[in-house]
């Protein structure tokens, strides 16, 4: 088989990973960010640097879990920068909590239950907000993106305990925020 | 076994099982606006620095090429300028050194003049009345 063959066919590989992960990757950064131009911008990052090193990517985890570190990485990136550009001017574009809580599929059947569900969706981001960068990335990865404790433990670098124990905690500021005692 | 069966399992509270679903599915459905949405291309704040460093780096680069360009024909005048002085002052050596080897050459064949009239000063001819006694010394120094 030529280099040529070879690339070609990476490419094509590249191109179905993109295809079927990149509104996961989306949906994540969404979440963490609360801002859709900024959540594109970074998805587009996380691709690029992806396609760079495709090349060394040797299978060790999925190709999502992956994918998922090298976001959280671009995340923490961009608030390091943001905390580094205090003096700066910035203008953020992220989506107010009750905001985001207005989106609902209409499964629910009655008014009533429509209306519960979205006061429970407020609630959750109020909670989701209040917790620490890594706790959120957990609580993010487990409830949003539905992944296993171990992805977790290698998207993020943490051991499965500790990824447990940022769980645990999330999950009592949410509950808490439910029965409204924060 | 399904996600949602596992999160049963998991959380013994229905209230907060049941606003973790709602949570999921807000979060999916706006993630499926937002993404489907028709996209704008966006300039991001990094890629004006980059294209500004870009710039910048290329002024720099002009300006020391330019810089340099002028240093390297200021100094080639430079060397030029010392050639010729270099030149010039060989030349001014070269005809000093002529000149003194002329003089010193005029001054062997003054010399030789001068010792010449002065020998024949010397031997100038005895007057007429001493004639006999020279011949008689000249006889005396041949014997």
């Amino acid at each position: 088989m030529t280099a040529r063959a070879a690339e070609e066919i990476a490419a094509q590989e590249f191109a179905g990973i993109v295809e079927t992960h990149r509104p996961q990757i989306f949906r994540f950064l969404l979440a963490s960010l609360r801002d859709i131009d900024l959540a594109e911008t970074l998805t587009q990052e996380c691709f690029l640097k992806a396609h760079r090193s495709w090349k060394h990517f040797r299978g060790e985890s999925t190709a999502l879990t992956w994918l998922m570190r090298i976001a959280i990485n671009l995340q923490k990136d961009h608030w390091r920068n943001r905390r580094m550009q205090f003096w700066r001017h910035t203008r953020s574009n992220a989506v107010d909590v009750d905001d985001a809580g207005e989106w609902l599929p209409s499964g629910e059947s009655t008014v009533e239950q429509q209306l519960l569900a979205r006061e429970q969706v407020a609630q959750v981001w109020k909670a989701v907000e209040r917790l620490s960068g890594r706790q959120r990335t957990v609580f993010l990865l487990r409830y949003v993106e539905e992944r296993e404790l171990s992805e977790i433990a290698q998207a993020t670098g943490l051991s499965e305990g500790t990824v447990k124990a940022h769980l645990s905690r999330a999950l009592g500021r949410v509950r808490a925020e439910l029965r409204g005692t924060r | 076994m399904s996600f949602r069966d596992k999160l049963a399992g998991e959380i013994d509270d229905p209230v907060l099982a049941q606003a973790l679903k709602h949570f999921k599915a807000s979060v999916d459905a706006w993630s499926e606006a937002a993404y489907s949405r028709p996209r704008a291309v966006v300039r991001t704040a990094r890629h004006s620095w980059r294209r500004a460093a870009g710039w910048a780096l290329g002024c720099v680069l002009a300006a020391g090429s330019l810089a340099g360009g002028v240093y390297e024909h200021y100094h080639r005048q430079e060397l030029a300028r010392i050639k010729t002085m270099q030149a010039a002052a060989q030349e001014a050596l070269q005809a000093r050194q002529e000149a003194e080897q002329s003089a010193a050459a005029s001054a062997v064949t003054k010399d030789q003049d001068l010792l010449a009239t002065v020998d024949s000063d010397v031997s100038r001819e005895v007057p007429a009345a001493m004639e006999p006694l020279a011949q008689l010394m000249d006889e005396d120094g041949a014997r």
